[in-house]
């Protein structure tokens, strides 16, 4: 599973970032997350909204942070 | 959904009788609290600060909690399917109107004009989004309403959506592509972005809360301080101080307004407020507006996120163009009123 985030490095970007990692331990999912903070490269994955989360090369999050728990849920969707 | 609809007509209820009472509140604070003598400075300025916070701050939780619930019906992907295919003018005016509505944060504006460039939307439409979703916010129009009554505000609207309308005409009239970075045109969408789910009522009333917790904890302290000093203005700046400087009959208080108020940076929570009390000591209301637009539509930090993919030259005729419609505006008003 790849996991990343897409931002530039706002504050809002980090915090998804915190929280996905946590989401991940709760959930015991070891995988390495990804910052993506080029442009051109967030511009390619489709979204106009930071941050976001991929997941697998799938636009799971768009322009908000959702809760640990609601990351988890997105989680355990894409794991199944 | 029945417990949400009780919850908030509870909230309406105490928004409501509070709302009509902060006149006897301040009063009440102001006499038996404070005990403050008549007509002193210093009773002016304090009663200033007691009705004003709180006013702007009830005013401010109701508003953007509709607008969190009218923005959960908009996205920038639904705007981008919108302004697809429409002509220059038609489409400046749908953008600018979409700029208001569409939820939009400084931070994901390149996103967003990647986005619409990618998907075939002319420079001078996209630019019409981009000057109107920053200029004309629900906060701004808040306290526009609440502390100049709803002229004002309405005022601000129009000019601010005419100016969106008209420079990014302008800009697409000027065939400017070339001045946009040449990345920008090749990039290619390896990802289709999720489509987007259907939102359920409940979800949107959650919508329009979470929108009052992150803006309301975003911008409160702006208020208080914006207050402040502007009750300190009410209090101690003489009357028509402000004339000489910011007056009507004053030619070049427009332009140098304008000037002051681009690279100043600051939210409409912070800027209004001071604004308000200046024009109470003589300032007229074209410079003020003039000023207040400036500050609030042209930022400093907004412009260096653009020249990421802006050239130079777009980003001074982006500028320009901006500016001296906010000139304009200043001029006018100050001849009508």
């Amino acid at each position: 599973m790849t996991i990343k985030v897409l931002g530039s490095g706002c504050a809002n970007c980090r915090t998804l970032e915190q929280r996905t990692i946590e989401a991940m331990k709760l959930l015991n999912i070891n995988a390495p997350i990804e910052k993506v903070t080029d442009f051109q490269q967030i511009a390619s994955y489709g979204v106009m909204r930071t941050p976001s989360l991929v997941i697998d090369n799938r636009v799971v999050v768009q322009g908000h942070v959702p809760t640990v728990d609601q990351i988890q849920e997105i989680l355990k969707q894409e794991v199944v | 959904m029945t417990r949400k609809i009780s919850f908030l007509s509870v909230f309406l209820v105490l928004w409501v009788s509070l709302y009509t009472n902060l006149e006897v509140l301040t009063d009440f604070v102001i006499n038996s609290i404070f005990h403050l003598g008549k007509n002193s400075p210093l009773t002016s300025a304090v009663h200033f600060f007691i009705f004003e916070v709180p006013k702007v701050l009830l005013l401010l939780t109701l508003i953007v909690f509709v607008v969190g619930i009218v923005r959960s019906y908009f996205s920038p992907e639904r705007t981008r399917k919108i302004l697809g295919g429409k002509k220059l003018f038609v489409g400046n005016v749908l953008s600018s109107m979409l700029g208001i509505v569409t939820p939009f944060c400084s931070c994901s504006a390149i996103p967003l004009f990647l986005g619409f460039v990618e998907s075939g939307i002319p420079l001078g439409v996209t630019f019409s989004f981009l000057i109107a979703a920053p200029m004309i916010n629900e906060i701004a129009v808040v306290l526009l309403f609440g502390l100049f009554g709803w002229k004002v505000a309405l005022i601000y609207i129009v000019t601010g959506l005419s100016i969106a309308i008209v420079s990014g005409y302008i800009i697409g009239r000027l065939k400017l592509e070339r001045h946009v970075e040449e990345w920008v045109y090749k990039i290619q969408v390896h990802h289709v972005a999720a489509e987007e789910t259907k939102v359920s009522y409940s979800e949107r009333i959650d919508a329009g809360i979470d929108a009052v917790k992150e803006i309301v904890a975003k911008v409160w302290m702006y208020i208080v301080v914006g207050i402040a000093v502007g009750a300190a203005v009410h209090g101690y700046v003489p009357e028509n101080f402000m004339a000489s400087l910011m007056g009507k009959s004053v030619w070049w208080s427009v332009p140098v307004s304008v000037l002051i108020g681009i690279p100043m940076y600051s939210n409409a929570a912070g800027i209004i407020p001071v604004v308000q009390a200046l024009l109470e000591k003589g300032a007229s209301l074209g410079t003020v507006l003039a000023f207040m637009m400036s500050v609030i539509g042209l930022s400093f930090p907004e412009t260096i996120i653009l020249r990421k993919v802006l050239k130079l030259p777009l980003i001074f005729i982006f500028v320009g163009i901006v500016g001296t419609g906010i000139v304009m505006v200043g001029y006018l008003f100050n001849l009508i009123y």
